[in-house]
């Protein structure tokens, strides 16, 4: 019994259960497949994760998003800039307590890299209804290519718990 | 000498009078902070179905750190040190190794749990059980962990100590029995673990006090996690060693081979730490190819284990009800196993859920690229609540139900509440987890107050489906808690009133106080030999049954991976 100690002194010589083996032989081949499955996607996948991202500080980041925001402002609402930039171009969005900064227009179609960071706490960028989900971290500037391929307004929920205003943290993407 | 262990008449087993005690309180108290939890649990619940919205965001994610804290860790740890005592000094008839130690680990965890609690509930802590910096909580909540932390780790010394006893004093023959060895792993990555836990848990205190200014967030967040996962990897193989127990008790089943479970647990072992970077798949900073090595060299050898133990344990119960006679189809040996038992009802839910919900979605977020899907998303939750909050809480109960004649001595009260709470508390856990695996789906994050963003400045609307979820979710919450509460009020319950099945198991000692001495008759154990021969044929197919059920978990587990592969291929195209 699994309670007592095993039947023989030298249980380590028994052949495995038939079913054992078999067993062991096809989890070992799915897990090899869901291993390759990720290479696989690198190469062929659509859908991946940007390995660009550099240190910053909060200050520096700020100053940089603003400049841009400013450059290539089209609008204002409650507030908050809305910010169209060039085809193809840098996009800036930072997270700080309690909201995305700025609102941000984008054509379909195009592909933009876009910049994020945070300015104070750890903030969870949840792209809605589409749903990318990806963390955020003071210090660290993280670039990647994203093309929208659908039209709409989506909302920019936070996802990584920040205080006490977390659920009032909500931004804004238009895709035109 | 005196006389220290007593032979308990309805299972043989032998308890040594400090390791029993020790046993006692620790899962005396374990039970009060899942019962403490699980209220917190419930109102959490009720707040997230927007139709109830029952606390103040405040209230919400206070309680929603302290749920985390109690059940996940002072629960399930609390809980876990009994077994170590149970799987070392009672299985190996051996006393155990420094029991006043034992006493002084059990004062700290106390000591830290209540200093943590009450650092929560003074409200300027709810910073969540992961602490994420750069937010702050005040420095006793740190400190309470700390001293938590090192008082379980005093638990696995004397674990492991007294395995060293049991050796020396040759209470046994051959090697040590294969739940004792799935303990050994679970203190082997406690250790581990409790360091790892240092290395980050200490700096982070010493910031809160303001004698270091700053700490990297992605940095912390890294060896968070090799704290975070690995204490993952002692629960579930704290419960496998219980799902063995189980087997051997209800069916005197044998290990199908012991070469096979052995090994499955060492796998536990040896590809346990960098697994915690299925954790960091969304964080900036990290490479891909890290990434991808960590999560699968390690995880998937660990998940390969796990694969291993979900056969070999009913594949055991297959064999031994087969030779009792429960031959007939494939699955007589199932159909006629004792349902209405909680000792195993509780053990086989807890393997099923575990690995049906709980393995499969673990594996499939952990998936680099669909972590993107998925991450931070209420699916999270969803899933460890199908691993910890099923796979382990319900195999911890299952076993409650069998301790509590065998070592508390005291006749279990309602049982026939008892026979259908694993019914209850599963069907409620798989509502809840169900109805947030698809709002998670949908995008709903983890740890908010208000999905319908009434207080936010710009507006955003999830789908109806998801709202309605969130509802369905909070319903399959009332039944989990009264499954839950229905656990806690029949162990307590039995503890204080059941009847006593040994004259000298009072009150008092069902918390922890030693019986008097006239109770132990035994002044050493006879030696514990070896099993029975083994007779079943090897080189048969022996458990076509769970064979055919593990095919039917392999289809489920291909049909999802690449479900979810879809919906990724869905969203917008980055990278
Ligand atoms: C009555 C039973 C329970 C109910 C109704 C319940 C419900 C919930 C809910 C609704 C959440 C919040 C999800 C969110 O907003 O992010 C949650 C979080 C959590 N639960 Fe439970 N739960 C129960 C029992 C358990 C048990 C037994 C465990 C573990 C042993 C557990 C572990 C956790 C953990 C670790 C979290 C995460 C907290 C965090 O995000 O910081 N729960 N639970
Ligand atoms: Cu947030
Ligand atoms: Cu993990």
């Amino acid at each position: 019994m699994a309670i007592t100690p095993p039947s023989e002194k030298i249980w380590w010589n028994r052949p495995l259960d038939k079913v054992e083996g078999l067993w062991i032989l096809l989890a070992l081949a799915w897990c090899l497949i869901l291993f390759l499955w990720m290479p696989y996607w690198h190469i062929y996948g659509k859908q991946n994760l940007s390995n660009e991202a550099y240190r910053t500080s909060p200050d520096a980041y700020e100053a940089k998003a603003r400049a841009w925001a400013d450059k290539h402002k089209v609008g204002e609402e409650n507030g908050i800039p809305v910010v169209a930039p060039q085809d193809g171009g840098d996009v800036y969005m930072l997270g700080r307590l309690w909201e995305w900064w700025p609102i941000l227009q984008l054509k379909k179609g195009v592909t933009y890299r876009l910049h994020l960071s945070s300015l104070d706490w750890q903030h969870g960028f949840s792209l809605q209804p589409t749903n990318i989900n990806l963390q955020v971290l003071p210090g660290y500037e993280t670039v990647m290519k994203i093309t929208p391929d659908q039209s709409g307004s989506f909302g920019v929920v936070c996802n990584e718990f920040c205080g006490v205003g977390h659920h009032t943290m909500l931004g804004k993407i238009y895709v035109k | 000498m005196a006389n220290m262990f007593r032979q308990c008449p309805d299972s043989g087993l032998y308890f040594h009078r400090d390791a029993e005690a020790l046993m006692k309180a620790h899962a005396v108290l374990a039970v009060v902070f899942l019962l403490l939890g699980g209220v917190g649990g419930l109102l959490i619940a009720l707040t997230r179905a927007p139709t109830v919205h029952l606390l103040s965001a405040e209230n919400f994610y206070m309680v929603l750190t302290f749920h985390g804290t109690a059940v996940l860790l002072f629960w399930i740890i609390f809980f876990e040190i009994a077994v170590l005592y149970f799987a070392s000094s009672t299985l190996l008839r051996v006393r155990p190794a420094t029991p006043s130690i034992g006493w002084l680990g059990f004062l700290l965890m106390l000591g830290g749990a209540i200093m943590t609690t009450v650092a929560i509930f003074a409200g300027n802590s709810s910073v969540m059980f992961t602490s994420y910096v750069p937010m702050q909580a005040s420095p006793y909540f740190y400190l309470g962990l700390i001293l938590f932390a090192v008082g379980a780790l005093l638990g696995c010394f004397i674990f492991l100590g007294t395995l060293v006893i049991a050796k020396e004093e040759k209470t046994y023959e051959g090697s040590i029995p294969l739940v004792t060895f799935g303990a050994v792993t679970a203190a082997i990555i406690a250790i581990f673990t409790i360091a790892t836990g240092a290395i980050i848990l200490i700096p982070t205190f010493m910031w809160s006090m303001g004698w270091i200014s700053h700490i990297d967030p992605a940095m912390y967040r890294v060896l968070w996690w090799g704290m975070g996962h690995s204490s993952q990897q002692i629960n579930v193989s704290a419960h496998v060693a219980v799902w063995y127990a189980i087997a051997a008790i209800v069916f005197g089943a044998k290990p199908m081979s012991e070469k096979v479970s052995r090994g499955a647990f060492l796998l536990y072992i040896l590809f346990l730490q960098l697994a915690s970077a299925h954790h960091l798949l969304a964080d900036p900073g990290i490479s891909s190819n890290w990434k991808v090595f960590n999560t699968s060299y390690a995880m998937y050898l660990a998940v390969l284990a796990s694969m291993i133990h979900g056969l070999t344990v009913p594949g055991s119960i297959e064999v031994a009800q087969r030779k009792k006679g429960f031959n007939n189809g494939l699955f007589e040996w199932l159909t006629k196993a004792p349902w209405g038992n909680p000792v195993f009802s509780g053990m086989f839910l807890s393997l099923i859920i575990f690995g049906f919900i709980g393995g499969i979605t673990g594996v499939v977020m952990g998936t680099e690229q669909i972590n993107l899907i998925i991450h931070n998303t209420i699916f999270v939750p969803a899933h460890f609540h199908a691993t910890v909050a099923v796979g382990t809480t319900l195999a911890f109960m299952a076993i409650t139900y069998f301790l509590i004649p065998v070592l508390f001595r005291r006749k279990l009260v309602m049982p026939g509440l008892a026979k259908w709470q694993p019914y209850i508390f599963s069907a409620g856990m798989m509502m809840l987890i169900m109805f947030l695996l698809g709002a998670g789906t949908l995008g709903v994050p983890r740890r908010h107050w208000d999905v319908n963003f009434a207080d936010a400045v710009l507006k955003y609307e999830f789908a109806g489906t998801a709202i309605t979820l969130l509802g369905l979710a909070a319903v399959g919450a009332v039944l989990a808690a009264v499954g839950g509460a229905l656990y806690c009020v029949i162990a307590v319950f039995s503890l204080v009133f059941g009847e006593k099945l040994d004259p000298h198991a009072g009150l008092l000692q069902s918390f922890g106080v030693p019986l008097s001495q006239a109770a132990y008759t035994v002044d050493r154990p006879s030696t514990l030999g070896l099993s029975a021969v083994e007779t079943h044929g090897h080189g048969e197919v022996s458990a076509p049954g769970t064979f055919a059920l593990a095919l039917v978990f392999l289809l489920s587990f291909v049909v999802y991976f690449f479900i979810n592969a879809k919906y990724l291929a869905s969203v917008w195209p980055m990278g």
